[in-house]
């Protein structure tokens, strides 16, 4: 039962991004050409209610399920590891048509092919894991 | 009931992705899928070659139900709740993908030229699908999150990592889609 509820947004979110067609490669494709509002609107909407949602809980001290204050960890400063990073999930984003999230609600909707997008994946963090140390962040 | 089979316009959509982080971050969890390629990393034991693995995976197991969630979410969406209308792409995007060869655009979620099963006998196309996914992992990794960790959950939280992570994200994509799909295609 504990982990029930974090099955039910899942089957929340994988509903959500094939209805939204977010996990659409042609949708990726049509915001990369900037010839559609569409993928702009979905991640602006969804950045604007969460910037209004997290600026709530701080300033009415909103407290979590456990009780505790919601505070999300910050992200360690830098700029090369975010730019360089970003770039190379970039191009993959745009290849692919599928980021971590998206490829298994794709394998969901039966697209076989994407159990090699996955598999590649994971070979790509760990390749990450092994190069981390010698990588520029 | 016919809105629900329809696709959904973004001003439902968007909001409702941020529901899904309203309620991880209430249940004291964040948004974030791509750590989920760590924890599969680690369970395969990637921890005996390189220390980056070497964590508490099991506090993760939550998260790899959200996976779980997310595959049944689309099965369920795309076997219960679709009409299999045709994506209402614009014309634009259509035009351009004819041009490089592409056909019956918008008809499935994914162009049936990369995806479809039968390519997979072709070096080529692996080779794309296999790229792509290793950029994505190894990226996301390099930049400490992907769509949800930083452009949703990230830029929410007002981060300047992740802003600079989406702008990456965008100068990687706009590389792909105008400069190299254009050779591949």
């Amino acid at each position: 039962m504990k982990y029930f509820k974090f099955l039910i947004v899942g089957v929340f979110f994988g509903i959500v991004l094939v209805k939204s067609e977010a996990v659409s490669w042609y949708r990726i494709f049509e915001m990369f050409k900037f010839q559609s509002f569409h993928m702009y609107g979905i991640i602006c909407s969804a950045v604007g209610i969460g910037i209004l949602f997290l600026q709530l809980t701080k300033r009415l001290k909103i407290k979590n399920i456990k009780g505790n204050p919601i505070d999300l960890i910050s992200k360690e400063k830098g700029i090369t590891r975010y730019l360089l990073g970003g770039s190379i999930f970039g191009l993959g984003w745009a290849l692919a048509g599928a980021c971590p999230g998206p490829m298994y609600v794709l394998l969901g909707t039966g697209v076989w092919s994407m159990i090699l997008v996955i598999g590649a994946a994971l070979l790509g963090t760990f390749v990450y894991g092994l190069l981390k140390d010698k990588l520029p962040h | 009931m016919n809105w629900l089979l329809q696709p959904w316009p973004w001003y439902i959509s968007g909001p409702l992705i941020a529901t899904v982080l309203i309620l991880l971050v209430y249940f004291g969890k964040t948004f974030g899928m791509s750590s989920n390629l760590r924890t599969l990393c680690a369970i395969g034991g990637a921890d005996r070659y390189a220390s980056f693995f070497k964590f508490d995976w099991k506090a993760q197991r939550w998260n790899l139900t959200v996976v779980l969630g997310a595959i049944l979410g689309g099965f369920l969406a795309s076997h219960y709740l679709s009409d299999g209308s045709v994506m209402a792409l614009s014309p634009a995007t259509i035009s351009d993908l004819e041009s490089l060869g592409f056909s019956n655009i918008g008809e499935a979620l994914l162009p049936a030229e990369l995806f479809a099963a039968e390519n997979l006998g072709s070096l080529k196309k692996l080779g794309l699908l296999i790229g792509g996914g290793f950029l994505v992992g190894f990226g996301t990794r390099y930049a400490g999150g992907c769509t949800s960790g930083h452009a949703i959950t990230g830029l929410s939280n007002l981060q300047i990592p992740s802003l600079i992570a989406v702008i990456g994200f965008f100068i990687g994509g706009l590389l792909m889609t105008h400069f190299i799909l254009p050779l591949l295609f």
